[in-house]
């Protein structure tokens, strides 16, 4: 078994303290679907603190591969599936009002309830997707 | 200093999505891939982002935001049609590629092209939704 995991833990409280000082510093949940998505269909408020967290968002990594630590996300190269999952990502998280930071992260450590079926609805969902493709499709 | 507060934040989740290995979707599907060679990496970045998150919703108890306002109402406990039907959309989508959004914008600046293709993607579903949400409401109403 690699090390991946502790990376993994290290980068999981990083993401867990990013949320606390949002939280605690400007009353914000760190949902980043209801954060980037209230900036697309002009429902969101406090738009200087969104483009502030979104530079923040974008610029470390962008940062950090110039500094050498590079990571690739190794996306498939079929034009198709990149628009048809990016349509079900940005469709689904705004009919759910939440992804894996808000419902997850943000809604879980409360112990909200929709927080917990969201997050089962969407693994389900992700792994049964997942095994589908792979078995049936070779994606 | 909200503006600082958010940039600060968002530098240390985009910082925490880099390093955890979920801008990588091999590590995603990965996670969800429970019949085939699973990797349990997105687990312990779940876990691991619960733990500050636990004492931080403690501290807000009879408390404000260092900046003034409110904290958020407590969570709704309603389970409703689009909850569930988004959260299965959205899996679907996460299955298919690999990416949520928060990775989605954080991997943008080194995700090449198909990156900014999902990116687009997304965006356009997320602007969408106000439109689709009056149609479904006219067609099913109490949802």
């Amino acid at each position: 078994m690699s090390i991946d995991w502790i990376w993994g833990l290290v980068g999981g409280v990083m993401i867990g303290t990013a949320a606390a000082v949002l939280l605690l510093g400007t009353g914000r949940i760190m949902g980043a679907s209801g954060i980037v998505g209230g900036l697309i269909d002009g429902t969101g408020q406090d738009r200087s603190t969104t483009f502030a967290f979104l530079i923040g968002l974008i610029g470390m990594p962008a940062l950090m591969t110039l500094g050498g630590w590079a990571a690739d996300t190794h996306a498939t190269s079929l034009p198709w599936l990149l628009i048809i999952g990016g349509l079900c990502v940005g469709i689904g998280t705004r009919f759910a009002n939440g992804c894996t930071s808000g419902h997850g992260v943000c809604g879980m450590s409360r112990l909200s309830v929709r927080g917990f079926v969201a997050t089962l609805a969407y693994i389900g969902a992700g792994a049964a997707t997942v095994t589908l493709a792979r078995v049936g499709l070779g994606l | 200093m909200r503006g600082f507060i958010a940039l600060l934040s968002g530098a240390l989740f985009g910082a925490g999505l880099h390093i955890s290995g979920m801008t990588n979707t091999a590590k995603v599907r990965g996670f969800l891939d429970f019949a085939g060679a699973w990797d349990p990496t997105l687990a312990f970045v779940m876990g691991g982002a619960m733990l500050p998150m636990v004492f931080a919703w403690r501290l807000t108890r009879g408390r404000t935001p260092l900046t003034g306002g409110s904290y958020p109402a407590p969570p709704r406990s309603e389970i409703t049609r689009p909850l569930i039907a988004g959260s299965i959309l959205f899996g679907i989508g996460w299955g298919l590629v690999g990416l949520c959004p928060g990775p989605a914008l954080a991997s943008i600046t080194y995700g090449g092209w198909q990156g900014v293709l999902f990116l687009v993607a997304m965006l356009a579903g997320m602007w969408a939704v106000p439109p689709l949400r009056l149609g479904l409401d006219r067609l099913m109403p109490t949802t």
